[in-house]
């Protein structure tokens, strides 16, 4: 079976001229459907970085290899195309966008995704009957609705729309940045519970984390850990444990 | 003197393939009637002649012309271009037809599919019930729907010529009592060779039955369009005025100096809303496009009465406009709600003035800049207390939105305060579009132009929770046509 996410031999660097810096520096990573593979690693050894540049983030430039998704490369193609095509992104840092109605927002990158599956796009009452139910699963209040996208949001808030947008979108791939932190132990049981109800046998799903914390809320198939810019080690998760409890010194080195 | 039928050189009517394009920079064939090139005594009295005036308003126009004679172009705009030869402009052109209109079946059919093309159909049956509308076409009104209908609640909707024949004392009143003859270079000018507008008059406790509207229409290459608005609103009254313009593309650029007038009487209540896109010059090489240097101003005469401006600037190569209040009534509220878009080589330098004379009179400024490509993009505004103006408040929030890495945007605030028991608040803030706010939206599956059409189109929505429905939806797909190709 072709992996659902297949990243070789990757190579991304920021910024530009003088000021260029390696960040990933060589990444091999294959993601099954049906699997959740957790990224786990200190600052700075390039996780975020790993799921921008997957989504397609400009400030990155890639210079050496290849991500395939579903088969096909998407290096080439824009940020929006490869969302249309299924994957999702989950921010550890939400952007405020003021003015920009949130429910407005979500449908209308809802309709893109029908749009591009050549389905009808909903509108806005059907819509909000959809975004109803899943508000409700995420337990968020119906302000959300009226509120402006992340603007005056608190942490954990901002957290939660990433998870309904994701719940909303219903992609194939989702890579999730450090989205249990900031979070109290009830609310990241609720996001954990929006993850899961993603996951299944057509999903995949790419944790990025610090702690082992949400790991136990959702459990991994597989276990990376992520220093300086390449994958050191690959196992189960008993490895997020064995993180857990004597850090990352005895892997990196 | 001499009239000539003009043929314009017509272009393909409507939207040519590329995306960029002023899908109304059509110009429409019709046989004109104007006045020879240039401004002089006779010019006017011959203007003056041809539209059958009385003496009052001849006078009205001699005193302003030798008042413009005397002033010098304002230079303090920070706006750049060419001197303009205002003896190389066509004072008046007005489509040849019969000398009076009784119904819209006597309009030439041409102006008419011209109007049905820019989306203002003119035939009753097919306007939206609501909207009554006056249509400019270069120098002249050539329609105004409704009539009737308003004319039963007492409401007087018409062209300005025709109002100073019926109701020549309102005209003798209220015409230059907001903006006097001299007031500024480009106000004497209109008040010299104004050849129509639109007049109301609401009768006092009157709620206007329906929205009004006027559509301007530049149509004649060499004409300069010197439109004049006055609204009366008596005591207890209310109306909700609305205005759009569109010119065809010209590689020359055209003048456009109104004036427009608004007065209220005690709790009377004006809103005034403008879309303007009239044609911005071509967006590679700034090549023609309308001069719209505009005087507006209202005075709340009345206590507690209201004077609301919100206005959409997205066309014109260089627009110079400060619609204003003159709070005298006790109590009276000033509003101005700006969105200004340029995009391009153009050049905007527009805001408000609020002058508050009476006790306890209220305004609010809430400004939206967006600048895009190399253009720039300026808010000047003055906030002035009057000695006596005891209790007055004033809250001014101007912001800028630089869109790519060659525009400029420009904050100028101005505040005079002659009474210390009063309050002014001023917020300023600029910003620019963040790559992070772009790729959210992409990482969503919302493509790049629409994630900056929605990014802006939220930044001004404060602005265009003002306008009526039917025009804030226009505005904000406008505001999307116009960034299209605005980013890089």
């Amino acid at each position: 079976m072709t992996p659902m996410l297949e990243v070789k031999s990757l190579i991304a660097h920021v910024g530009e001229g003088e000021s260029i810096t390696p960040i990933l520096k060589g990444i091999n990573l294959s993601v099954k459907a049906g699997e959740v593979h957790a990224i786990m690693g200190p600052n700075g050894s390039g996780k975020s970085t790993l799921s921008k540049v997957i989504a397609g983030h400009p400030d990155y430039s890639v210079t050496q290899g290849e991500i395939l998704f579903n088969g096909e490369n998407i290096l080439s193609l824009e940020a929006d195309e490869r969302a249309r095509k299924g994957v999702f992104m989950g921010f550890q840092y939400p952007v405020e966008i003021p003015g920009v109605n949130n429910a407005e927002f979500l449908r209308m990158a809802y309709n893109q995704r029908r749009k591009a599956e050549g389905k009808e796009e909903a509108d806005p009452l059907d819509f909000e009957e959809i975004l109803d139910a899943k508000m409700k699963e995420l337990d968020m209040d119906a302000k959300f609705k009226e509120r402006a996208i992340n603007e005056g949001y608190s942490g954990g808030e901002k957290k939660r729309n990433e998870i309904l947008q994701m719940a909303i979108l219903d992609p194939a791939l989702a890579i999730l940045d450090e989205t249990d932190s900031g979070l109290d132990v009830d609310a990241l049981k609720i996001v954990a519970g929006g993850i899961n109800r993603l996951r299944g046998p057509a999903k995949a799903i790419v944790l990025i984390t610090h702690y082992q914390r949400l790991l136990d809320y959702v459990k991994p198939d597989i276990v990376h850990v992520l220093s300086g810019g390449r994958i050191v080690k690959t196992g189960g998760k008993e490895l997020a444990l064995e993180v857990e409890t004597q850090g990352y010194d005895w892997l990196v080195k | 003197m001499e009239t000539a039928p003009q043929n314009s050189s017509a272009a393909a009517p409507g939207l040519s393939g590329n995306g960029e394009d002023y899908k109304y920079g059509f110009t429409t064939n019709v046989e004109m009637e104007t006045l020879s090139k240039g401004i002089s005594e006779d010019v006017i009295r011959a203007i003056s002649a041809k539209k059958n005036e009385p003496p009052f308003l001849l006078e009205f126009r001699l005193k302003a012309y030798k008042k413009w004679l005397t002033m010098k172009e304002p230079n303090w705009a920070h706006v750049q271009y060419p001197a303009i030869d205002y003896q190389d402009i066509v004072y008046f052109a007005k489509p040849k037809q019969k000398p009076t209109l009784t119904g819209l079946d006597e309009v030439d059919p041409e102006i008419l599919k011209t109007f049905e093309k820019l989306g203002i159909p003119l035939d009753e049956q097919k306007r939206l019930s609501n909207v009554a509308v006056d249509a400019v076409f270069d120098s002249v009104s050539v329609a105004t729907t409704h009539k009737k209908k308003l004319m039963e609640h007492g409401v007087i909707f018409c062209s300005i010529s025709e109002a100073i024949h019926e109701y020549p004392e309102l005209i003798e009143t209220y015409l230059g009592s907001v903006v006097p003859v001299g007031d500024n270079f480009y106000a004497a000018l209109n008040s010299a060779v104004f050849t129509d507008g639109s007049f109301v008059y609401i009768p006092p406790n009157t709620k206007c039955p329906m929205e009004l509207s006027t559509y301007f229409r530049i149509n004649t290459e060499e004409s300069g369009q010197f439109e004049r608005t006055l609204i009366v609103c008596a005591e207890g009254s209310y109306v909700s005025y609305l205005e759009g313009c569109t010119a065809p593309k010209f590689d020359t650029n055209q003048l456009h100096a109104a004036v427009v007038e608004l007065v209220t009487l005690d709790d009377a209540e004006i809103k005034y809303s403008t879309v303007q896109n009239w044609y911005a010059g071509d967006p590679k090489t700034g090549k023609g496009g309308i001069y719209n240097f505009v005087t507006k101003r209202g005075k709340c005469l009345g206590k507690d009465s209201k004077i609301s401006w919100t206005q959409v600037e997205t066309g014109s190569a260089i627009t110079w406009k400060y619609p204003s209040c003159i709070l005298v009534g006790e109590g009276s509220v000033g509003e101005f709600y700006s969105v200004a878009l340029t995009n391009g080589h153009m050049q905007a330098d527009t805001g408000t003035k609020m002058i508050h004379l009476g006790k306890n009179t209220r305004s609010s400024i809430i400004s939206k800049g967006i600048a895009g490509d190399q253009s720039s993009n300026a808010y000047r505004g003055l906030v002035r207390i009057a000695k006596n103006a005891t209790g007055a408040r004033n809250f001014s929030q101007c912001d800028s939105m630089l869109v790519g890495n060659r525009s400029s945007a420009h904050t100028f605030p101005y505040i005079e305060t002659g009474n210390s028991a009063s309050q002014v608040e001023h917020e300023a803030s600029t910003s620019k579009i963040s790559e992070d706010q772009l790729f959210y939206f992409q990482s969503r599956g919302i493509p790049r132009e629409e994630a900056i059409s929605m990014i802006v189109n939220g930044f001004c929505k404060d602005v265009f929770n003002q306008l009526p429905m039917e025009f804030a939806v226009e505005a904000q797909k406008l505001l999307a046509l116009k960034l299209e190709n605005s980013v890089g």
